[in-house]
């Protein structure tokens, strides 16, 4: 089932982390937002209601909670939520839920609550219920300020999705994009941030010259990216609260694909200063530089895998772009893809799992993955020219870049490749998505 | 427009058996036909433009074998410097037979002129990855570069740069499109 969600043009507002403190270069904090499209559902999705949420006092304009929440579940591919309009009752208590209503629905699972305005800050009561074994699984308060009413409702879904499937929820990290727009001497380049439903979105960096590969630091707090603002590939390195940045590279020839490292203290990079582009490690307190790879071959975008602490990368050394594997930084190469020509751009799930990458088949350009412990390998999108595929932190779901109707669209999916929704920008292009951290 | 070396002595010749006549030069030149009248004008992609009045309307085939051989070869060295871009198959650096000898060319001109600066600007086409073709635009310019050095330029000359799939120079997916993107550009400082 296909649905389209509303889309506002919300101002930005302060939110009591700090993440849309200090703009880089731009003038104005608002831009074009992401707007969400669903585009498949997923077959197993469990069926949950939302039922909006009762309200005492003033709410802020936007969106409602509820609505978010359920925006969110149904993102994830995982649930599949009830439009408040087939309900048979709108209960905001434990003590108003009617059980057979909800079976008779053929729902699992349904939420209530209730949001109480105090001064300036908005305080939601909810609580989950297991439809069939008539219990209550969940029942908590959260607040915030009224500015940050999308924080709070993420944090329920974050709530909510975790007493379900055991796993982390991922509604209240952030993704980072670039985007693209204008022609010739109006074309600009922009990296953003942004919520995972591509709201309250927030320029960090405005060129005329590309921007790519932004990369998350393990505490959410930096993004290292590469810029050619100086004429030629350079990495930074720039703390979003302040907005400080700091060149770390910018080393004759490629200065790309940087990856961090779980402490967060270094940065995997590519660089050619010796002759041909070999994958280094920079400490980024001495910004001494070590190599990791010694190859005439093409060795690039390097990916740190958390769980366990090798590095994959991408290397032409047998012909074509394959992904390999260090067991640790320097270590001998394995090879690890076999299947096709071209394998290209690793990203680990961080879980031991699997590994996901860009994949050739035939003539088009899809994502695949392949199982760590069985070597499995599997295509999980239907797109045909994607690119850039970023893990969610809890494994669950992976963005990507695709090309639709001559533009670049970013696309979610669910990691087994089973539901799908697309984020196209409102003008132009996006691309070189990267999914944050969990922070909290 | 700088001429080469041999360019100039052409055309030092050439007006040197002007002006003083064609028998103290010592060159073979049939030039009864050219009086004072005529006058070298200007000079140009290697060939020397005679203007003014030659009275009679003779015509004006006065060149011996070299020196027409040699504006020939000027010319033809010139149109091959022309061509300042090259292509390439996708996912490869190597360099086209076809490009050869406009390289060579190019790498000529720079040994002739070891103050010309040159930028080598590496591209790839917009499938697969933009990281992987950020090295492959980057190893396409090294392989032009290579080839320039080997035939006569110097490393000092030259520098290099990728923009991999991010520059392209026609917008669009089409096979057409995207082989007019996998290039090496020459930009002559």
């Amino acid at each position: 089932m296909t649905r389209k969600t509303s889309c506002h043009k919300t101002t930005v507002k302060m939110l009591l982390t700090g993440w849309l403190a200090a703009m880089m270069l731009s003038a104005g904090n608002a831009s074009a937002e992401l707007l969400i499209r669903i585009t498949e559902g997923a077959n197993s999705a469990i069926p949950v209601s939302v039922v909006p949420f009762a309200e005492s006092g003033a709410m802020p304009p936007g969106d409602k909670v509820s609505s978010i929440v359920q925006g969110d579940l149904t993102m994830s591919g995982e649930f599949r939520t009830l439009e408040p309009s087939k309900m048979l009752s709108l209960p905001s208590k434990g003590s108003d839920v009617y059980f057979r209503d909800w079976r008779m629905l053929g729902q699992r699972y349904v939420l209530v609550g209730e949001l109480t305005r105090s001064g300036d800050r908005v305080q939601a009561r909810y609580e989950l219920f297991d439809v069939n074994q008539e219990k209550r699984i969940l029942g908590e308060t959260a607040a915030a300020g009224v500015g940050s009413v999308r924080t709070l409702a993420h944090h329920i879904s974050d709530r909510i999705y975790e007493a379900i499937t055991g796993e982390p929820g991922v509604f209240s990290t952030k993704l980072a994009y670039v985007t693209v727009s204008g022609e010739g001497d109006q074309m600009r380049y922009r990296l953003q941030v942004s919520d995972v439903d591509g709201k309250r979105a927030n320029i960090r960096l405005e060129s005329r010259e590309p921007i790519l590969s932004p990369a998350w630091s393990p505490d959410g707090k930096k993004l290292a990216y590469v810029s050619f603002e100086t004429g030629k590939p350079a990495i930074y390195v720039h703390e979003l609260s302040s907005g400080q940045r700091d060149k770390v590279a910018d080393f004759p020839g490629l200065n790309s694909a940087p990856a961090w490292s779980e402490d967060g203290k270094s940065l995997l990079m590519t660089l050619s200063r010796d002759g041909n582009a070999e994958i280094y490690q920079m400490d980024l307190a001495s910004r001494k530089t070590t190599k990791l790879t010694n190859h005439w071959a093409i060795d690039t975008e390097p990916a740190w895998d958390y769980a366990n602490k090798g590095i994959y990368f991408t290397s032409d050394r047998s012909g074509g772009p394959q992904i390999y594997f260090m067991e640790r930084p320097g270590a001998e190469p394995r090879r690890i893809t076999f299947g096709s020509r071209y394998n290209a751009r690793p990203r680990p799930d961080n879980k031991g799992e699997y590994v996901y990458y860009v994949h050739q088949r035939d003539r088009a350009f899809h994502i695949a993955r392949t199982n760590l412990k069985t070597g499995d390998e599997s295509i999980i999108t239907r797109t045909e020219s994607d690119e850039s595929p970023s893990v969610s932190p809890n494994g669950r779901l992976l963005i990507y870049a695709t090309g639709q109707n001559g533009a670049s669209v970013l696309t979610v999916v669910s990691a087994d490749g089973g539901a799908a929704y697309s984020l196209p920008a409102a003008d132009g292009d996006v691309r070189e998505p990267a999914w944050g951290p969990i922070t909290r | 427009m700088k001429l080469s070396f041999s360019t100039k002595v052409f055309a030092m010749v050439l007006s040197a058996g002007l002006v003083a006549g064609c028998s103290s030069t010592g060159e073979n030149m049939e030039d009864e036909a050219y009086g004072s009248d005529v006058q070298a004008i200007g000079g140009d992609d290697g060939s020397t433009v005679y203007g003014g009045d030659d009275g009679d309307g003779v015509s004006s085939g006065v060149l011996s074998d070299e020196e027409r051989q040699a504006a020939r070869e000027q010319a033809e060295q010139q149109a091959l410097r022309d061509i300042t871009t090259f292509y390439f198959d996708f996912d490869t650096s190597e360099i086209k037979q076809e490009a050869r000898d406009v390289l060579v060319a190019h790498a000529r001109y720079l040994a002739d002129n070891p103050r010309q600066q040159v930028r080598l600007e590496g591209h790839a086409d917009d499938r697969g990855t933009k990281e992987y073709n950020l090295a492959l635009g980057e190893r396409r310019a090294n392989a032009i570069q290579r080839f320039l050095i080997v035939n006569g330029a110097s490393r000092g000359q030259m520098e290099t740069v990728s923009y991999g799939e991010e520059k392209p120079a026609v917008r669009g997916t089409s096979d057409s499109a995207r082989a007019q993107n996998r290039r090496v550009e020459l930009i002559f400082q």
